[in-house]
């Protein structure tokens, strides 16, 4: 009887558990098939380069996307009928505003909480607390096509929230925002989360991502590259420091056998050196003035474009 | 899934009750639109031609075409709404979107948006009949039978309606549906003349519009003569609701739950 108990409460502490999840259109298969899982409480991160299937993942846990093949259960549950009643408990920031230009702020709150059936004086006392927490108060009364890019994102943030949800999908919440802005969303999705939801976002922002996130995926033409905390995928795919050179590169040689083992990729106008002990090298470039030279500890962003490649995608 | 039957829920209301609220702040505009073209038809051609005709199947000009006005009328509306709203809701402002984040399905979606589309007829629907009553061109209390009839008017267009919002890639698209079905329709069946001076090949294809059998129940209520064949002409607006709302249901899922 324990052993089940546990058992039970080990299950719903997945929020999210996708195991060979696939989804295809017409010949190309978007997301091949992927395994990964969600644990209560935490902020999940979806990275990848555009059309890496990202955004079809989020579609298929909010159930507005059929899948193919593979199992998905969130909260527990993994049956296309119950669809409703688990977006009844998420909540969703999506990638492009999509709030009701007919109505107000608290407009927009009131009758979004209507689609969750949510009625009368405690979705008031919500709504003024939501407004509070996303700084909008004094603009409650406000057409949506006068506020600001941050503000608009807020408020979205204010909808997402608006059923209680125990899961929030962020997709791409600061795309397009200014640094004030990006860092008024940053803190408050650190309080959402700290208030025990667990968040689920995608991001192009590697730093974001560090910020914000306990576990990530990264994810490329359908597939998991990898997966692990920022911290420890830098530590894996990456060596400690990287040194960037720009300028004629070409022109100068340098005998990169002198120094400690050096892994290099030349990016346009810049060679990427990445290496434990970069001392040396920059010993040596500084005799070298015509480079313009940058050191920096190893961090998300080389991870994504070791694993992601270098070429653009559209 | 896709071509599966519709499902009907309460949540419906939900939508329905959003498009209520949007109208509500905007129903200047759109109520002067709803009644003032009716009433220009009512005015112009009403008084105007009815100088001329007098009498049409055995009641005045003015009567034989406010009936017609007020079935085409609902017809109208509910086009309108169900191709430049619902776009707009579905692609310009990704409404449905934002509600499919919710509880609400597809289907929650369509069926709140055809039973506001009816509602609206409805709303300018009233409106009409009141001013056909103030110009003397409704006869008698059994008149107020034409509402349920031009909200049934307004459910059976809502849907093929809808059915070109869930193919379309712009507004434009939605002329060639209005020129080749909706002005039609207004022309032939029977809003400005009876149907059975067309030659009898293209009666026979007027008696399958829906607007006919609309018109010809609407008729005898504002006129007080003997309606006949309500049956058959509820039947047939019922089928055409009933096959349109399956099929908006179905393509608007191919487009948005994929």
């Amino acid at each position: 009887m324990a052993t089940q108990r546990r058992t039970k409460s080990f299950e719903t502490e997945l929020v999210i558990q996708a195991r060979g999840l696939t989804k295809r259109y017409g010949e190309a298969t978007v997301v091949r098939g992927i395994d990964f899982s969600v644990p209560r409480g935490q902020c999940f991160g979806l990275l990848g380069p555009n059309g890496a299937g990202k955004t079809t993942t989020l579609r298929m846990i909010l159930g507005v996307t059929p899948r193919d093949s593979g199992e998905l259960q969130i909260f527990g549950v993994d049956d296309p009928k119950q669809a409703h009643r688990v977006r009844a408990r998420i909540g969703v920031v999506p990638q492009l505003d999509n709030l009701d230009p007919d109505f107000s702020v608290i407009e927009n709150l009131s009758v979004y909480a209507s689609f969750f059936s949510l009625h009368g004086a405690k979705i008031k006392e919500r709504i003024r607390q939501l407004l509070e927490f996303t700084e909008l108060s004094d603009r409650a009364h406000t057409r949506i096509d006068v506020l600001s890019g941050g503000m608009k994102r807020r408020l979205t943030i204010a909808r997402a929230l608006i059923n209680d949800p125990e899961l929030i999908i962020l997709d791409e919440p600061t795309t397009g925002l200014d640094p004030q802005a990006r860092h008024m969303i940053w803190s408050r999705l650190r309080q959402i989360r700290q208030s025990g939801k667990t968040l689920l976002l995608t991001t192009h922002y590697m730093e974001e991502a560090e910020r914000l996130c306990d576990d990530i995926i990264i994810m490329d033409n359908g597939h998991i590259v990898a997966q692990g905390s920022p911290n420890a995928l830098v530590k894996k795919h990456i060596e400690a420091h990287v040194v960037e050179i720009r300028g004629a590169t070409e022109s100068i040689s340098i005998n990169f056998d002198q120094f400690p083992p050096c892994r290099r990729q030349q990016v346009g106008d810049t060679l990427y050196c990445y290496t434990d002990d970069a001392h040396p090298l920059l010993a040596h470039l500084e005799s070298q003035g015509e480079l313009i030279t940058l050191q920096r500890p190893a961090n998300l962003e080389d991870v994504f474009l070791k694993l992601t490649g270098h070429e653009f995608r559209d | 899934m896709t071509w599966q039957l519709p499902h009907i829920n309460f949540r419906a209301l939900s939508v329905w009750r959003r498009n209520v609220l949007v109208w509500r702040k905007l129903m200047g505009p759109s109520l002067l639109i709803n009644i003032g073209e009716p009433l220009l038809y009512l005015l112009g051609l009403g008084y105007g031609l009815g100088l001329f005709i007098g009498q049409m199947s055995d009641m005045s000009y003015l009567t034989f075409l406010a009936s017609g006005i007020l079935a085409a009328s609902a017809m109208n509306t509910a086009s309108f709404e169900g191709m430049f709203s619902v776009y707009t809701r579905m692609v310009t402002q990704r409404t449905y979107e934002a509600m499919q984040a919710t509880p609400l399905s597809v289907d929650d979606i369509i069926a709140g948006e055809i039973l506001w589309c009816a509602t609206k007829c409805l709303i300018s629907g009233t409106a009409i009949l009141a001013v056909a009553t103030a110009l003397g061109a409704v006869h008698g209390t059994q008149a107020l039978f034409v509402l349920p009839i031009i909200f049934l008017i307004g459910l059976c267009f809502a849907g093929p309606a809808i059915i070109m919002s869930a193919f379309s890639h712009g507004y434009d698209f939605f002329y060639y549906y209005l020129t080749l079905f909706i002005t039609p329709m207004f022309i032939l069946s029977g809003v400005f003349y009876p149907i059975s001076s067309l030659p009898t090949g293209v009666q026979a294809v007027v008696q399958l519009l829906p607007l006919t059998h609309a018109i010809q129940l609407v008729r005898p209520l504002v006129s007080g003569q003997a309606l006949t064949d309500v049956g058959l002409h509820v039947g047939v607006i019922v089928v055409y609701t009933l096959v349109a709302y399956y099929f908006a249901v179905v393509l608007v899922r191919k487009r948005l739950v994929v």
